[in-house]
């Protein structure tokens, strides 16, 4: 057993929800309590399992830990290869928290075919704990399109007016950049064939493989095509809107929050190592397309009227952010944006979350049908407003580290007027924020039918909670993450270095 | 008895006052929010006076105390550090004592207002604010200051909009936080040159570095000291980012004189002062301080003259002191502008605090047109708001007058500007001296103009909050002693070689300071106190002997200039059209037209032109069974061909 | 036997019931008609099979003509039965007609 634990920790974490969906399956139609609390008994293991991760994580490595490697496909090369560094600890750490938060949340407000939603909700974390473990591509792919199925009926049945329209655009959006990744990993392992004979998709083997100029381009190309729809960059978001504002709010939590981070997850521990050459020469439209997603997510974040689009669109911003400090590759920008990712999901999950609470009471997300409820629900008031200051970065919260290193970042790397520009971030996001909180909470009391809004229920309450105290915890004691991240960083930076340098000698 | 408090405690102990009324006040009652709230506001400032006893009688070297490594991120180490200097020491000493005086004022102010939970909140937000204020003021590093000072600015936003069921409030607080972050965007930037440039955010390197090779830092440090100097901009409301300051005055008194008078306003003055090795290191910038600091000196108080809005009148004064303060700054009398700094936190509180206290008597009337002898009925408001009048004029000798003449002397003496600088004060200075007994006039003298039941309601407040307003009123008179001008004697000025230490030599830039000859000095002061009487004496003619007919004809004669000024030159219009309106309509614009038409439209676009593929091929189904026996057929022959064509 | 006639006439013969078989698949309307041309155009098969048997001297062809006639009888029995049960339904036998895949 201990065996089992030490060596397969990491399979059985990814693994586990799936198991707790394969369970669900045996139970009848009708046992609607009963599968939301296995589900959410499931995820509770999971996140204990996942815990040892970070205990045991040693802190003075580069490389991936936890490691497993099973042949699974031999005669293509294909294997069972997982493993985890600093990045994509802290991704995992957050898949397992936030997927019981919403299945908490999800407790009193799924009503219809629970055990479905129970399922694919298990399903989904399987794939994107899956994703974010596999060091083997054509694994990665798997858990990728595992991902993308539950997303689709979470959001096609389980959400608002315009679900069918916002679940066929995201899963088209972003099947179409899958499509040409799959493409690409296809040719790397042909290529990989070419030159020595045998067939592998593992990371470890592909990363050697060099490419020159065009062949570099095109396949950078269609890796981080995939993966900036997934961010989403700048002019790729639009699926994003309609996708989280028709989501069911736990599907909203788990799309902002881990979903989106898969894209530059992939780009960090794909696209960059594999093609170095081409991802420098990309960055700088990184950089501006970031600038850009900034402002431009900021302002139409601003013009909004539904509340969830609104914060629907501060992830664009928020996103932009975090691109820009991937594009600008400094390690302080590197371990910045690593450290927001972290931070976007658990503030902008506590957003949806709250906004959920009065969403499933109003059955409006409509700013003009609140106003001055926070004399109604003070406790929903008050975490709404820590979540808010941590997403526009009050200094004491998590926002605020993340945002700091990663403009000060970039100020150090040579694109200096990209954190100028995106700097005024700090202005815009207080904009629209402060608006939506006044709009809601604050001014005068405007419907009477707010009169009826019942405050947090425990489990929304704990579900809220749990993330604040992460918040507060991260924004005073950073450093519990930023040494873990480091050498991840660190090495990626190093490994980018020196294929660079392999790839200039002829 | 040497066993020093570490400097962490000062603010944690405010820290666990605002956690403990947060979570638990609503369930224990006033009394228990009150023993928390007020408790730790007393007891912070006994703990910092038990630190800054043994610092001032002793030596006045810095002490630093290092607590914990904050974020250790590439080539940036924070550590959570805190620092004992004579700057510190100075703000630590009034911060405290004026913020329990104020907390011991709110208990009397808040107690009829609110529920418990809104008792609660407000107390825990003043404690919140304490916290944020001390660590501004502690600080070691430019990014702990700044946690601080975004925390004030925080605790502002949430006090402001206190009564968030109000428009006014809900939208003030707002407009604070939101004109707040664009100085902090100044700031922000302002400390990623730093960074850039010292390699550090730490006060002690940063300085050093500074001052010991100043050469090497070149034109990027005049851009730094501009950046930071917008952050001051914001947080203490110098033009053109004073805006939210009137507004603020939406919310509870107690906070009008805490945050917008005495501390947090001031923290811009502080941190200029602090970086004053900087600042004199780019003296372009340094008479851009003056500059902004005389014109808006001058431009609130040209507003204060003919508002009718208590509160709002004090406001505008704020800001132009505030502006006196960085015009001291400017010329390079960093010491004298922390001097006027702590002068006008105890006569500006006092004021306030008064005006809370009459508007306790008025029943929440603050409209200075419906007041009028109240003198007799509140004797003791009254004349702790006179000596704070008087302090604030400048007329000796109360504090105000020390502290403002310094600042005067100092710019007269400053070369280039200076005299214009000079001049400008000084007739601010009059008009000061006019508004301030303007209100003086039509609020406690003459008869009263109000309604029939406000009338009868007219009474003193309770000694919760007169005991403060005596205790600052004794300040306004004696504070100012501390800073006794040279002429007076060679060590009469305590305040000028306490501050000493903290302006640096610079290598290479020897201050050639020779002070001025002291018939100069005699005369000057004459002149300020001339000016000073007659603005006081301009304004008991008009409003307390003649109940105001003259301004009112003058105000009838030019009727567009009154308004344009009643009106505070109609700024916030000004600024609506220039930025926030196109601003909106850009936010609208680029949701409308880029994300819904041309993104989505493209996208829609794609999808429909696969629709129509779709729709026009289904016509090939013609369910007709011959027909697709003919395409059997057909295929059939091209199949042949093709094979017969390759052999 | 027709290991006598010449090869190229039993072809002609067979070729030219292949071509009256697809037209008759073509043209036609009735599906009866339409199945009697599909049988016309099996048995070309099977005469141009057992030509080529007879010619090369093997007895591959005369297999290969029993397999077609199983075959064949097969599918006239399921052709016929479908167009039996759609009968039933649509009460005509014109392939014109049914036109249930329509788009």
């Amino acid at each position: 057993m201990d065996a089992l634990l030490r060596d397969h920790l990491l399979t059985l974490v990814v693994f586990l929800p799936a198991a707790g969906a394969a369970l669900l399956l045996f139970f009848p139609h009708s046992a609607r309590i009963a599968a939301r609390n296995v589900a959410l008994g499931v995820s509770l293991v999971a996140l204990a399992a996942s815990l040892p991760l970070w205990t045991r994580f040693a802190l003075d490595q580069g490389g991936f830990q936890f490691r497993e490697k099973i042949a699974w496909i031999p005669q293509l090369g294909i294997s069972y290869a997982i493993g985890i560094d600093g990045i994509s600890l802290l991704l995992v750490l957050l898949t397992t928290v936030l997927t019981p938060v919403s299945l908490l949340f999800s407790l009193t407000h799924v009503e219809k075919e629970v055990r479905g939603f129970s399922i694919a909700f298990l399903v989904l974390e399987t794939g994107m704990l899956g994703s974010l473990v596999a060091l083997d591509l054509a694994l990665f792919y798997v858990f990728w399109e595992v991902m993308l199925v539950p997303m689709y009926f979470i959001i096609g049945i389980w959400g608002g007016p315009r679900r069918i329209y916002a679940s066929m655009k995201f899963f088209l959006f972003t099947m179409a950049g899958s499509l040409l990744m799959f493409l690409a990993i296809l040719f790397l392992a042909i290529r990989y064939h070419a030159a020595t004979g045998g067939w592998s998709f593992a990371l470890e083997d592909l990363y050697r493989l060099t490419f020159t100029g065009s062949t570099e381009t095109l396949l950078f190309l269609a890796f981080a095509l995939a993966f900036a729809i997934k961010v989403p960059v700048f002019p790729l978001h639009t699926w994003l809107p309609d996708a989280h504002t028709e989501a069911p709010t736990a599907g909203s939590i788990i799309l902002a929050g881990v979903l989106l981070k898969l894209g530059v997850y992939g780009y960090l521990r794909f696209a960059l190592p594999l093609f170095p050459g081409a991802a420098m020469r990309f960055a700088p439209w990184l950089g501006v397309l970031g600038v850009i997603g900034v402002v431009y997510g900021a302002l139409v974040a601003w013009a909004q009227h539904d509340m969830k689009r609104l914060v629907a669109y501060s992830s664009v911003s928020h996103l932009g952010l975090v691109v820009i400090g991937v594009g600008a590759f400094t390690t302080m920008s590197l371990s910045g944006s690593v450290l927001q990712m972290i931070n976007h999901g658990l503030s902008t999950g506590a957003l949806f979350l709250l906004v959920g609470v009065l969403y499933e009471r109003r059955h409006t997300r409509e700013i003009d049908a609140y106003g001055g409820v926070a004399a109604v629900v003070p406790v929903t008031t008050a975490l709404f407003l820590i979540a808010t200051l941590s997403s526009i970065g009050l200094p004491g919260l998590n926002g605020f580290v993340g945002e700091f290193t990663i403009l000060l970042g970039t100020w150090l790397s040579p694109h200096r007027w990209w954190a100028i520009a995106a700097a005024t971030g700090v202005i815009l996001s207080a904009v629209y924020m402060l608006t939506l909180v006044q709009r809601v909470f604050w001014s005068p009391f405007a419907h009477e039918e707010n009169r009826k809004l019942t405050d947090v229920r425990p489990s929304e309450f704990i579900a809220a909670a749990t993330l604040v105290v992460l918040m507060v915890w991260i924004g005073v004691r950073p450093n519990d993450l930023l040494d873990r991240i480091r050498p991840a960083v660190e090495s990626l930076q190093k490994s980018v270095a020196a294929k660079q340098i392999a790839e200039a000698q002829p | 008895m040497t066993s020093s408090l570490p400097l962490w405690v000062l603010p944690a102990i405010p820290l666990a006052g605002f956690a403990i009324n947060a979570l638990l006040g609503t369930r224990f009652g006033k009394s228990f929010v009150t023993a928390v709230g007020v408790g730790a506001a007393g007891l912070a400032t006994l703990a910092a006076y038990s630190r800054l006893v043994p610092f001032v009688a002793g030596s006045h070297a810095t002490v630093v105390e290092t607590v914990t490594n904050w974020m250790t991120v590439g080539t940036l180490s924070i550590d959570i550090s805190f620092r004992l200097d004579p700057l510190s020491a100075l703000m630590l000493a009034f911060v405290t004592f004026v913020a329990f005086l104020i907390h011991v004022y709110a208990i009397g102010y808040m107690h009829h207002e609110a529920t418990d939970a809104g008792y609660a909140r407000f107390f825990a937000y003043l404690n919140l604010f304490l916290f944020a204020m001390l660590t501004l003021v502690l600080a070691e590093s430019f990014l702990l200051m700044f946690v601080g000072w975004e925390g004030v600015g925080l605790c502002s936003y949430l006090l402001i909009g206190y009564y968030f069921d109000l428009e006014d409030a809900a939208a003030a607080g707002r407009k604070a936080f939101v004109v707040n972050r664009i100085g902090d965007y100044g700031f922000l930037l302002g400390m990623f040159g730093i960074f850039a440039a010292f390699g550090s955010l730490n006060y002690t390197e940063v300085f050093r570095k500074a001052a010991e090779q100043p050469a090497q830092f070149g034109p990027a440090l005049s851009v730094i000291c501009l950046c930071l100097f917008i952050g001051a901009m914001g947080k203490s409301a110098q033009v053109p980012l004073y805006v939210w300051l009137p507004d603020a005055m939406a919310g509870p008194t107690p906070v009008s004189a805490l945050i917008h008078a005495a501390t947090m306003v001031t923290a811009g003055v502080y941190m200029v002062a602090r970086c004053n090795v900087l600042f004199r290191l780019a003296p372009e910038v340094m008479l851009f301080v003056a500059g902004i600091g005389c014109f808006t000196a001058l431009f609130a108080g040209t507003i204060a003259i003919a508002q009718n809005d208590l509160k709002k009148v004090l406001a505008y004064s704020t800001i132009s002191q505030l502006g006196y303060m960085f015009l001291a700054c400017g010329v390079g009398a960093f010491a004298v502008g922390m001097f006027h700094v702590m002068t006008h936190a105890c006569f500006k509180a006092c004021l306030f605090l008064g005006a809370g206290s009459v508007m306790h008597a008025m029943s929440g009337d603050l409209d200075v047109r419906h007041m009028g002898g109240l003198k007799a009925k509140m004797p003791i408001t009254y004349w702790t708001f006179l000596a704070a009048t008087l302090a604030i004029a400048g007329i000796p000798p109360f504090a105000g007058f020390f502290s403002k003449d310094a600042i005067l002397s100092s710019s007269f003496e400053a070369p280039g500007l200076g005299r214009l600088l000079w001049f400008v004060g000084l007739f601010t200075a009059g008009l000061t001296a006019f508004y301030m007994f303007r209100i003086v006039s039509l609020t406690f003298f003459g008869e009263f103009r109000g309604t029939k039941e406000q009338a009868h309601h007219v009474h003193e407040s309770p000694s919760s909050m007169t005991f403060p307003l005596v205790v600052l009123g004794l300040l306004s008179v004696v504070a100012g002693w501390i800073g006794l001008p040279a002429v007076f004697g060679e060590h009469a000025n305590v305040i000028g070689p306490f501050l000493a230490p903290i302006i640096a030599p610079i290598a290479g830039h020897e201050a050639a300071h020779e002070a001025l000859p002291h018939a100069t000095e005699w005369l000057l002061m004459a002149v300020s106190v001339a000016v000073a009487a007659s603005g006081l004496y301009l304004a008991y003619a008009w409003y307390a002997k003649q109940g105001g007919r003259t301004p009112a004809r003058l105000a009838a004669s030019y009727p567009g200039v009154y308004a344009l000024v009643a009106d505070k030159y109609r700024i916030d219009e000004l600024y609506d059209v220039l930025f926030v309106r196109p601003l909106a309509w850009l936010a609208r614009t680029l949701w409308k037209v880029v994300d819904v038409l041309i993104i989505d439209g493209l996208l829609n676009a794609a999808a429909f032109l696969v629709e129509l593929t779709g729709d026009f091929l289904r016509f090939l189904q013609t369910g007709n069974v011959r027909n697709y026996a003919l395409t059997f057929f057909l295929g059939l022959i091209a199949l042949l061909i093709f094979v017969v064509g390759a052999m | 036997m027709i290991g006598s006639i010449p090869l190229f006439d039993v072809l002609l013969v067979s070729g030219a019931l292949f071509s009256i078989g697809i037209a008759g698949a073509l043209l036609r309307r009735n599906a009866i008609q339409i199945f009697l041309s599909i049988e016309l155009m099996m048995n070309a098969a099977n005469l141009a099979l057992l030509g080529y048997g007879a010619a090369l001297g093997t007895h591959q062809g005369q297999v290969i003509v029993f397999f077609v006639i199983a075959i064949a009888a097969a599918e006239a029995s399921v052709g016929l039965a479908i167009f039996v049960a759609l009968f039933r339904h649509t009460e005509t036998i014109d392939v014109n007609k049914i036109n249930l895949l329509k788009w």
